[in-house]
């Protein structure tokens, strides 16, 4: 069964067209993961699937009931929003028992949700704090639990870790990959950064400008990206694309992995190093190919310096074609 | 910390020049809380002179007691300022919130048209609001006055509450609104404490002119039953004579309670609870 389905879904503000005609389905207990540069229009698709907006045209379906109608406490969702947004009156308990006392659910339910989320999330030692007193990392912790309570039939996840730090980041992301695993349950989960996306899904969505550019799994995507912008957005460093008639091709643009750039002293491409990062177990080359910028990503550690001459081959079968539109070529 | 405020001479500076604004602030209080103690002659004398077991007397405050219903006035001040506040700040946050929050036809008009009465004053009015008065057979009762403050406080506060209100978090109020809260909840439970100091703001500046408004009290309500503290205050004020220990003494008496609601509202200004709800 689906969780949730959108049929030509559109949004305009005022004159302003910001989702245009997107389609998409989300399985059963499936992750789903909106990834975009900012402004693309992903947090509005989220706002739209949760009712804070309605669509301009189109249909949203979840749970197998259709939605455009139905306001949002009564959607079957759950929200977990950038800033938190908690209470600021109401105690960690408070907090995540106001919406199941808003449907009217008998105490001993509210009790029983409250103690497995707590003890999910290692809250209950902070139950009867306010939000005031806790830190980013908790109060984060607080705005899923909250979601968590009402058992939704999809969760939404609106660029939750932003706001931490470096580290809490990571140990979140991976409590929240547990916690999918755990609830089994179908969450879609806003970002702009793609490493979040390549770690936490099962199916990643990739918009640009209100359109959905591919759709697929994480290594769907990185391995068979359908055009320049998808195959530019993901991964880290990016992909090198070298322009057109650069390699005396013809009329298309290279893209190159940074990874499957491998030193070769009879390489076609002679490159000027600029810039090297050694990492210990990688170091990144950025170099000059015909005044055009390139990172190749070596494993290991290597002793390149700065102003060095080198020459880098590739596996034809590891570079991908684009047409002047960006289209991939096959 | 910023160097200029560890500079001695700085804070020093800084201090003296709080400390002498608080004096002359506070001069004219003194002045008439010391005389109020004192007798008619002393008074004429030595009017900056501490009252002593001379000139001390307190014919002034007896006077206010048995000539006129002082408490009355006092009540019927108190009531028309408080309810004033309470309709300005309830229907002032409203508007507020639906200018903020909702987009609508005419949002921005509606939101011009209120913030106008900022810069009408309303005395210009009077005659117009005291037909209206008569007419509604209003004329000598409370809520004359109160509609009237009502009227008078909103536009500042419509204006100042409305910037205050963007400033709130949306997800904070989508959070309630996916949690089942009403937007009445929303605007209660959520919204109005967040802007409570910006409440205590408009309710402080409102509240001073309306507890010392003669005006409209003359006007309006110049009935025995009806008359404020600063229009029963006149009686002791004549055109040849006026006793100014009775003078002195009611002033004293109007301080204090204006004294208490400032030190309620700005206890409101110390945002408390409200940080750590959003980052």
């Amino acid at each position: 069964m689906t969780a949730l389905t959108l049929t030509n879904v559109n949004k305009s503000f005022g004159n302003v067209h910001v989702l245009k005609d997107i389609s998409l389905e989300v399985d059963e207990g499936e992750f789903v993961v909106f990834v975009g540069p900012s402004g693309c229009g992903k947090s509005t698709l989220l706002r739209v699937i949760a009712g804070l907006e309605d669509a301009s045209s189109g249909e949203i379906n979840i749970g197998g009931q259709q939605v455009n109608l139905v306001p949002p406490s009564k959607r079957g969702i759950a929200m977990v929003f950038q800033s938190y947004a908690l209470y600021p009156h109401l105690s960690v308990r408070g907090n995540m028992t106001l919406a199941l006392k808003q449907e009217k659910q008998p105490k001993a339910v509210i009790e029983e949700r409250v103690a497995n989320a707590s003890r999910m999330l290692n809250l209950e030692d902070y139950l009867d704090r306010y939000p005031s007193e806790l830190s980013g990392g908790q109060r984060q912790r607080v705005a899923i639990g909250r979601a968590i309570v009402r058992e939704p039939k999809l969760f939404l996840f609106d660029e939750p870790l932003s706001n931490l730090d470096a580290a809490l980041r990571m140990n979140t992301r991976i409590e929240i990959a547990n916690l999918h695993r755990a609830l089994d349950a179908s969450m879609i989960y806003v970002t702009h950064d793609q490493t979040e996306a390549m770690t936490l899904a099962d199916k990643i969505v990739v918009l640009r400008d209100g359109r959905v550019e591919q759709i697929g799994s994480p290594m769907e995507l990185y391995n068979n990206p359908a055009n320049q912008f998808v195959a530019g957005f993901l991964g880290s460093p990016s992909m090198n694309f070298l322009p057109e008639g650069l390699l005396g091709e013809g009329q298309y643009t290279i893209g190159i992995r940074p990874e499957d750039l491998f030193l070769s002293d009879d390489g076609p491409l002679s490159a000027h190093v600029s810039h090297v990062e050694k990492l210990g177990g990688d170091t990144n080359v950025i170099a000059k190919i015909h005044g055009h910028a390139v990172t190749a990503r070596l494993f290991g550690q290597h002793s390149i310096s700065e102003g060095q001459e080198l020459r880098f081959a590739y596996a034809e079968d590891k570079a991908y074609r684009f047409d002047t539109d960006g289209q991939r070529l096959r | 910390m910023n160097k200029a405020r560890q500079n001695p001479f700085n804070t020093a500076a800084m201090h003296g020049a709080l400390i002498l604004y608080t004096l002359i602030a506070l001069f004219p209080v003194f002045v008439i809380l010391i005389n109020s103690f004192k007798t008619r002659r002393a008074i004429f004398r030595e009017p900056l002179a501490f009252p002593n077991t001379d000139s001390f007397s307190l014919i002034g405050y007896e006077t206010v007691m048995n000539q006129g219903d002082f408490f009355l006035y006092f009540q019927n001040s108190m009531i028309v300022t408080v309810a004033s506040l309470f309709f300005i700040l309830l229907f002032g946050a409203m508007a507020a919130y639906a200018l903020s929050e909702y987009q609508f036809k005419g949002n921005l008009l509606m939101g011009l048209y209120l913030a106008l009465g900022i810069m009408i004053p309303i005395r210009i009015g009077t005659v117009a609001i005291l037909e209206m008065m008569v007419a509604t057979g209003l004329v000598n009762t409370l809520w004359a006055l109160i509609l009237v403050y009502t009227a008078q406080g909103l536009p500042l506060a419509v204006f100042i509450l409305s910037e205050f209100m963007r400033q709130v978090s949306d997800d904070l109020k989508n959070a309630g609104r996916i949690d089942g809260l009403s937007e009445y909840t929303i605007f209660f439970r959520l919204v109005l404490p967040l802007v409570r100091p910006a409440m205590a703001t408009v309710a402080v500046f409102n509240m001073i002119p309306i507890w010392n408004d003669l005006w409209f009290p003359l006007i309006l309500a110049p009935a025995e039953e009806t008359k404020t503290l600063t229009l029963g205050s006149q009686v002791f004020i004549g055109q040849f004579v006026t006793d100014w220990n009775a003078v002195l003494s009611a002033l004293s008496m109007a301080i204090l309670p204006v004294l208490i609601l400032y030190v309620i509202f700005s206890r409101q200004l110390i945002r408390g609870i409200t940080s750590g709800a959003v980052k």
